[in-house]
């Protein structure tokens, strides 16, 4: 079971989190003139790598606060905990 | 009532305290201190078991948990507990065990002829027997079960406690030997918050049986100074009993404290599931020690050579009288020694190596017992029992046969790495010591002692000072000052051959067991890799070599050193198969812990629940709320009571609890704007005061929840919601209010318990509900809302029914909800009011064909399908609106709401019931599937219409109105005819029928 820090609370147990996959995939302003298939690309593809990923959580029984976290899909490793809105956290592994 | 086997003195035993138990229904004597394996052993009872699969008769082998074929059935009735390790059931007063996997008796196995036939049951021969046909599998898979059984699961409700514990530390130690001790006791002086886990019951690991002096005293002297000083400590948690049993992600770490034996007081929990979440964690886990692989290696009396010497020196039992030792290493000495100590015959000591030197060997020699070296057992004797074994030089040479009631064998140690495997951590395999050692860790872990193969006591003690100041220091404390290590006065050891613990002779015929518990024998193994199973993990699942409850603790080392053999590659290159949770099964009323009976699940009740009860309602659950279903009169059936309902509703006036009604409370500046977005309906252009039914759609444009709106002022909304949908509803509005349109200023509050709700329903309604409200009730238009007094209780009174017709809901605060029934209910008695339940409302809504989120709808149906895309706008944003736009989303064959009809009136459909073209049965369509068309998602019986109504989702719906279909049912079929989904009109005159 994960410890995660609410960005709000601090750290708790996964099981008072909910999990909102990639984070990122922002609603396109333009859904009405995006073709079939660009908007069935939005609505089901996501990135879903072994590594590094960037991802939505909510503090469901908590503060209820959705923020966004870098976990390691492998290790389960969490690198880092920023708020639902800010610009993608950089990738540990990523050159900067 | 003697204890033929103990010896006069010795050992951790209280020997004035006398433990009456019994074993398959004899009575047998032991003492406190003992395990049930030891009073056995010390009863000379050596046969406790059938093999899994041959039904072979077995003896207790080991220590601890590693036992493979020892497994008790503990206790009787709700009490009783499977598949329990003797070697780890500490002996209390009047305990009841039974053998398993028997029948009729231990001594008498009709299941044993499996054995005799076994050159018909090799490996995989399950699979390739009867998995083919599938439909003879199910036929012998029942009479499979019962031979190839284990222990058999209580049928009646625990009744005992167990109980739960949280727990935070900085260091977790597991295991309480020598590594684990002096690392608790180095993180404990650094100022550490500690656990020191350790299963058995009191600490000391090795030491409660093995011949060391530190510093000058018995070891388990520095024991007890040390847990003095730890229990002094007051940082430091001693769990004693506490089997670690899962180590998961973030160091979470599950373990398991035993307090049933000796049974405690009846207030008392059982046992204890402690999740413990430590910042580092230390695993002193040690090892196991290996058995060797010889032809009919299996017998009962045929013991570890640890477990030998640790039953003489701990629990003061002398195992047999007549011993043979075969070893690959110095352990056989060391019990070879203790036994002669303790006067027991030592018929020969077999070392498999070629020399035999140093100074264990030469102490035995010197003490006049027989070494023989480079020689194995090539046959053993005995059926119940071993009666002798036979012995051969590797070189070859005459075969000598050696009376004996007792063999000890050890083939080296096998680390107990599976904490840390468990952990993700990376093995690494140690040719010196022939065995898989912890590698790198992937978690805030460290290991200390014989799980590292560091076999020396001053290697462990040193490891553990290490491990556990290291652990303090990545907590951010300074290291101990003054930690000085203690002084340990050990024999010269020599270098352990474990390669030649698992060579077994490969021309013999007989069984040599590699995995006892799973009855794998070396010819196993060769076969499987032979038919190119030869990956441990395609091994593992052909032969079911690790796939025992034990999960292969002692047999996995020699699996995977005879598959590299057949493979012909070097030990440790093929790897270990992975260690999964649990080390140990845990019992499931463990890993429930409080959470059974009524406290399972919370219960939500209504304000108005007592009113209910008191009325004969009976109750349906609607997610965890108790929920009134209908309210039969004396006599009444539920059919009876429904129709009453009903009829009242259409006729006169009845009343129902909404209070369940999801509620959620939405204010600010651009809640109109919001709930415009979230809503497929127009929402901004909604007047103050006014309600409207709303569809929440999902991004694919199906649909999510429903419910009404309601403008109770510019910028202030109340939402509705299916009553399972209540905090579905409230999560979906947070996301998107936060994650996407964070500029919006809008709060959203799930109010659904801090208001009743009543819903009165019915031509009369407004006669009972004017003279008691402060608004004029009459002049509210439908669909509307007003906010005033009703029997003098603030409320907001909607006008708007689900059951169509006349009606209005009723919304107090929670606290005057029983108030405001029973007044209601008082003054409807003159318009003969009826209370009615869920049944009936699904009765009523179905006439009106008002569907149910979750029953005509399944996360597949859109609105379009079910006939409400008049309430679609077009022209603005909403979520799901994109995916609505598709082409797809019009397909004229896609399943849509219609009502159905049968021929006769009286057939009331099963929900769920399918529905095709032609008439057919069942059994028929079993036979040649036909395409299904649909099938009915509401059924009901209604008294409005005088005849049976349904829904349904059919392929193509509307354009069939008109059009007869099938349903299938097992031996008949019903004729349906497809109508518009709506049997009663606004003025309640039937439509169909
Ligand atoms: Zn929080």
């Amino acid at each position: 079971m994960l410890r995660i820090a609410c960005p709000w609370c601090g750290a708790r147990d996964e099981t008072e989190f909910g999990y909102g996959g990639e984070a990122h995939v922002a609603l396109p302003a333009d859904a009405a003139q995006l073709s079939d298939a660009a908007w069935a690309e939005y609505l089901f593809m996501r990135s879903n790598p072994k590594g590094r990923h960037r991802e939505r959580w909510v503090h469901t029984h908590g503060c209820r606060r959705w923020f966004n976290v870098v976990r390691d899909t492998t290790t389960e490793r969490i690198f880092a905990v920023y708020l639902a809105g800010s610009p993608p956290a950089q990738l540990p592994d990523e050159p900067a | 009532m003697s204890q033929p086997k103990r010896t006069d003195a010795g050992g951790r035993i209280d020997r004035l305290r006398v433990l009456r138990f019994q074993f398959d229904g004899r009575r047998y004597q032991g003492y406190c201190g003992d395990t049930l394996a030891s009073a056995l052993l010390a009863n000379d009872v050596h046969l406790t078991a059938r093999s899994f699969k041959y039904h072979r008769p077995r003896g207790i082998l080991a220590l601890g948990a590693e036992e493979p074929n020892a497994l008790v059935q503990l206790e009787q009735g709700a009490y009783t507990e499977p598949n329990v390790r003797a070697t780890q059931i500490e002996l209390y007063d009047g305990l009841i065990a039974h053998s398993q996997n028997r029948w009729p008796a231990l001594g008498f196995d009709l299941g044993a002829l499996n054995d005799t036939f076994s050159p018909l049951l090799p490996a995989g021969f399950y699979y390739k027997t009867f998995m083919w046909p599938a439909s003879m599998w199910l036929r012998y898979e029942k009479a499979i079960r019962r031979m190839a059984g284990l222990g058999r699961a209580p049928c009646l409700p625990d009744p005992d406690r167990y109980d739960r514990m949280h727990a935070h530390c900085d260091v977790l130690v597991v295991g309480a030997g020598p590594a684990g001790l002096s690392a608790a006791l180095s993180a404990a002086r650094s100022g550490a918050r500690v656990i020191l886990a350790d299963e058995q019951t009191e600490a000391g690991g090795q030491l409660l049986w093995e011949r060391y002096d530190i510093d000058g005293h018995p070891a388990m002297a520095w024991v007890a100074s040390v847990m003095a000083e730890l229990a002094a400590a007051p940082e430091v948690r001693i769990l004693a009993r506490t089997l670690v049993s899962g180590y998961y992600d973030h160091n979470f770490v599950v373990a398991c404290q035993r307090f049933d034996s000796p049974r405690s007081s009846a207030h008392a929990p059982r046992q204890r599931l402690w999740k413990i979440r430590a910042r580092e964690v230390v695993l002193a886990t040690g090892a196991v020690e290996r058995a060797l692989v010889f032809p009919d290696n299996d017998r009962p009396g045929i013991m570890l050579a640890g477990a030998v010497r640790g039953y003489l020196n701990r629990f003061g039992v002398t195992a047999g009288s007549r011993v043979v030792i075969a070893t690959v290493g110095d352990d056989g000495y060391r019990t070879a020694l203790d036994l002669a100590s303790a006067g027991v015959a030592i018929a020969a000591v077999l070392d498999l190596r070629v020399r035999a030197a140093g100074f264990l060997p030469q102490q035995a020699r010197a003490r006049g017992i027989e070494v023989l070296t480079g020689q194995r057992i090539v046959a053993t004797g005995g059926r119940m029992r071993v009666s002798a074994v036979r012995v051969q030089p590797f070189a070859g040479g005459t075969i000598r046969e050696i009376a004996c009631d007792l063999v000890a064998m050890s083939g080296g140690w096998i680390p107990t790495v599976h904490l840390f495997s468990q952990a993700r951590g990376r093995l690494r395999f140690d040719a010196r010591a022939g065995a898989f050692v912890p590698g790198e860790a992937m978690q805030p872990v460290r290991c200390a002692g014989s799980v590292q193969a560091a076999w020396l006591l001053h290697e462990a003690l040193a490891q553990g000072f290490a491990a556990g100041g290291a652990a303090a220091q990545a907590c951010g404390l300074e290291p101990a000052r003054a930690l000085e290590l203690p002084q340990v006065s050990e024999p010269e050891a020599t270098a352990a051959d474990v390669a030649l613990a698992h060579r077994g002779e490969r021309a013999s015929r007989r069984k040599q067991f590699v995995d006892f518990q799973a009855d794998v024998t070396l010819a196993d193994v060769g076969l499987a890799a032979r038919e190119g199973y030869d990956a441990i993990e395609h091994l593992k699942r052909y032969t079911t070599a690790g796939m025992g409850v034990d999960q292969g603790k002692m047999g996995n080392a020699n699996v995977v050193a005879l598959l590299a053999d057949a493979r012909g590659e070097a030990a440790g290159t093929i790897g270990m198969s992975t260690f999964r949770p649990p080390y140990q099964p845990v019992s499931f009323s463990a890993i429930a812990g409080m959470d059974a009976g009524e406290l399972f699940d919370p219960v939500r009740r209504t304000p108005m629940h007592e009113w209910h009860r008191r009325h004969g309602a009976v109750f349906e659950d609607a997610g965890q709320w108790k929920r009134a279903c209908y309210y039969p009169r004396a006599g009444e059936t539920l059919h009876a009571s429904v129709q009453r309902e009903c009829l009242a509703v259409r006729r006169g006036v009845g009343m129902l609890d909404a209070s369940t009604l999801g509620k959620i409370d939405i204010q600010g500046p651009d809640a109109a704007e919001f709930l415009e977005r979230i809503y497929c309906n127009p929402v901004r252009s909604l007047a103050p005061g006014r309600c409207r039914y709303g569809l929440m759609l999902k991004q694919d444009g199906m649909v999510f929840d429903d419910g009404v709106i309601a403008r109770l002022a510019e910028t202030h909304f109340l939402l509705t919601t299916t009553t399972g949908g209540a905090a579905r509803v409230a999560a979906w509005l947070e996301e998107w209010l936060q994650t996407e349109w964070p500029m919006l200023k809008t709060y959203c509050t799930p109010v659904t318990e801090q208001y009743a709700q009543v819903a009165v329903s019915g031509p009369h309604s407004v006669e009972l509900l004017a003279p008691l409200c402060s608004v004029d009730i009459r002049a509210m238009p439908f669909m509307s809302v007003r906010t005033g007094y009703v029997a003098g209780i603030g409320a907001r009174i909607f006008r708007l029914s689900f059951a169509g017709g006349l009606g209005y809901e009723i919304a107090v605060p929670a606290d005057r909800g029983y108030e405001l029934w029973t007044t209601l209910m008082g003054a409807g008695e003159r318009f003969d009011i009826a209370p009615y339940g869920t049944e009936a409302m699904h009765v009523l809504r179905a006439e009106k064909g008002f569907i149910i989120v979750g029953q005509e709808t399944d996360g597949t149906v859109s609105p379009i399908d079910l006939g409400l895309d008049r309430l679609v706008r077009s022209d603005k944003f909403f979520i799901g609106q994109r995916s609505l736009a598709r082409p797809d989303a019009r397909r004229a064959d896609r399943r849509q709401l219609v009502g159905l009809l049968t021929e006769n009136p009286h057939e009331v459909l099963a929900e769920g019931t399918q529905l095709v073209a032609a008439p057919c049965t069942l059994a028929r369509v079993a036979a040649e599937p036909v395409p299904m068309l649909g099938y009915v998602t509401s059924s009901y019986f209604s008294p409005s219409c005088g005849r049976s109504i349904a829904l349904a989702l059919v392929e193509a719906g509307v354009a069939r109105i008109g059009q007869t279909l099938h349903a299938p049912l097992a031996t008949r079929c019903v004729k349906v005819t497809l109508t518009a989904p709506r049997f009663v009109g606004d003025s309640d005159e039937v439509l169909h029928g």
